[in-house]
C-alpha cells in the first residue's frame, strides 16, 4: 500500500500530538486485545497479564518505540522492522493474523482519546500506515 | 459464541446511550468504512457516498436501527434479524469479510463518541455482540 504524502503527514501530525504517551496508549491497546481476543494471550504465558501489569506497561513501551520507530522510517519500513520482522517470524512465531487484531484495537484507543482528530480521513491513513506496518512485520516468515 | 449474562448487562446499557445518537454514529461508522476501505463502496453505486449526503445519513440510520433490533432481542438475534439476514444472503450478497470491516468501524466510532463508557470490557463485549450479529446476517448465504 503506497502512502501518499498527506497520508504521511496525517500520522506524523498525529505522533507529534501523542508525544510521549504513545507507551501509555500502546499498553491501552494491548489490554484491549487480550479481553478481546484472548486467544492473542497464547503468546504471552510469561507474563502477568492482569489489568494494570508492570510488565503489559514495559511491553506496551517496546510496542510503542516500535511504532515510533515505524513513523520515523516511513520510506523505508521493510529495512527499517526487518530484525523485529526476523523477531517475530522465527523466535516469537506469532500468527500474523494477530497483528490485525492489534491494530485495531489501537485505532479504537486512539479514537478514544483523540476524538476531535480523528476522522474518517486520519483513520484511514493510520490504517494505511499501520497495515504497512504489519506486512513489513510478516515478510520474513516463510 | 454466545453473550454472558454479563457481556448482555453492558450492551443494552450501552445501547441506550447510543440510541441517543444513533443516526450520527451509523452515518459516521459508514463515512470511516468507505474512507479506509474504498472497496466496501462497491455495494452502493446507486449512492451519493459524499460525506453529508441525505442517502448516506438514511442509510447509517436504517444500520443502527438495524443493531438496535437485535440489542432489544440480544436473547435471540437469529429471530430478530432473520429478515435481514435473507436480504443479504439472495439479494445484497455482501461478501462476509465486508461485516468485520463495518464491525471496526461502528467500534471505532462509538469509542469516539464514548470515551469513558468504551471500557476495554465494553469493548470485547461489542465486538462479541457484532460477531454474533455478522454471524446471523451471514449464515444463509449457503
Amino acid at each position: 500500500m503506497v502512502l501518499s504524502a498527506a497520508d504521511k503527514a496525517a500520522v506524523r501530525a498525529l505522533w507529534k500530538k501523542l508525544s510521549n504517551n504513545v507507551g501509555v496508549y500502546a499498553t491501552e491497546a494491548l489490554e484491549r486485545t487480550f479481553l478481546a481476543f484472548p486467544s492473542t494471550k497464547t503468546y504471552f504465558f510469561h507474563l502477568d497479564l492482569s489489568p494494570g501489569s508492570a510488565q503489559v506497561k514495559a511491553h506496551g513501551k517496546k510496542v510503542a518505540d516500535a511504532l515510533t520507530l515505524a513513523v520515523d522510517h516511513m520510506d523505508d519500513l521493510p529495512r527499517a522492522l526487518s530484525a523485529l520482522s526476523d523477531l517475530h517470524a522465527h523466535k516469537l512465531r506469532v500468527d500474523p493474523v494477530n497483528f490485525k487484531l492489534l491494530t485495531h484495537c489501537l485505532l479504537v484507543t486512539l479514537a478514544r482519546h483523540f476524538p476531535g482528530d480523528f476522522s474518517p480521513t486520519l483513520q484511514a491513513s493510520l490504517d494505511k500506515f499501520l497495515s504497512d506496518v504489519v506486512l513489513a512485520l510478516a515478510s520474513s516468515y516463510h | 459464541m454466545s453473550l454472558t449474562k454479563a457481556e448482555r448487562t453492558i450492551i443494552t446499557s450501552m445501547w441506550s446511550k447510543i440510541s441517543t445518537q444513533a443516526d450520527t454514529i451509523g452515518t459516521e461508522a459508514l463515512e470511516r468504512l468507505f474512507a479506509s476501505y474504498p472497496q466496501t463502496k462497491t455495494y452502493f453505486p446507486h449512492f451519493d457516498l459524499n460525506p453529508g449526503s441525505a442517502q448516506l445519513r438514511a442509510h447509517g440510520s436504517k444500520v443502527l436501527a438495524a443493531v438496535g433490533e437485535a440489542v432489544k432481542s440480544i436473547d435471540n438475534i437469529a429471530g430478530a434479524l432473520s429478515k435481514l439476514s435473507e436480504l443479504h444472503a439472495y439479494i445484497l450478497r455482501v461478501d462476509p469479510v465486508n461485516f468485520k470491516l463495518l464491525s471496526h468501524c461502528l467500534l471505532v466510532t462509538v469509542a469516539l463518541h464514548f470515551p469513558a463508557d468504551f471500557t476495554a470490557d465494553a469493548h470485547a463485549a461489542w465486538d462479541k455482540f457484532l460477531s454474533v450479529v455478522s454471524s446471523v446476517l451471514t449464515e444463509k448465504y449457503r
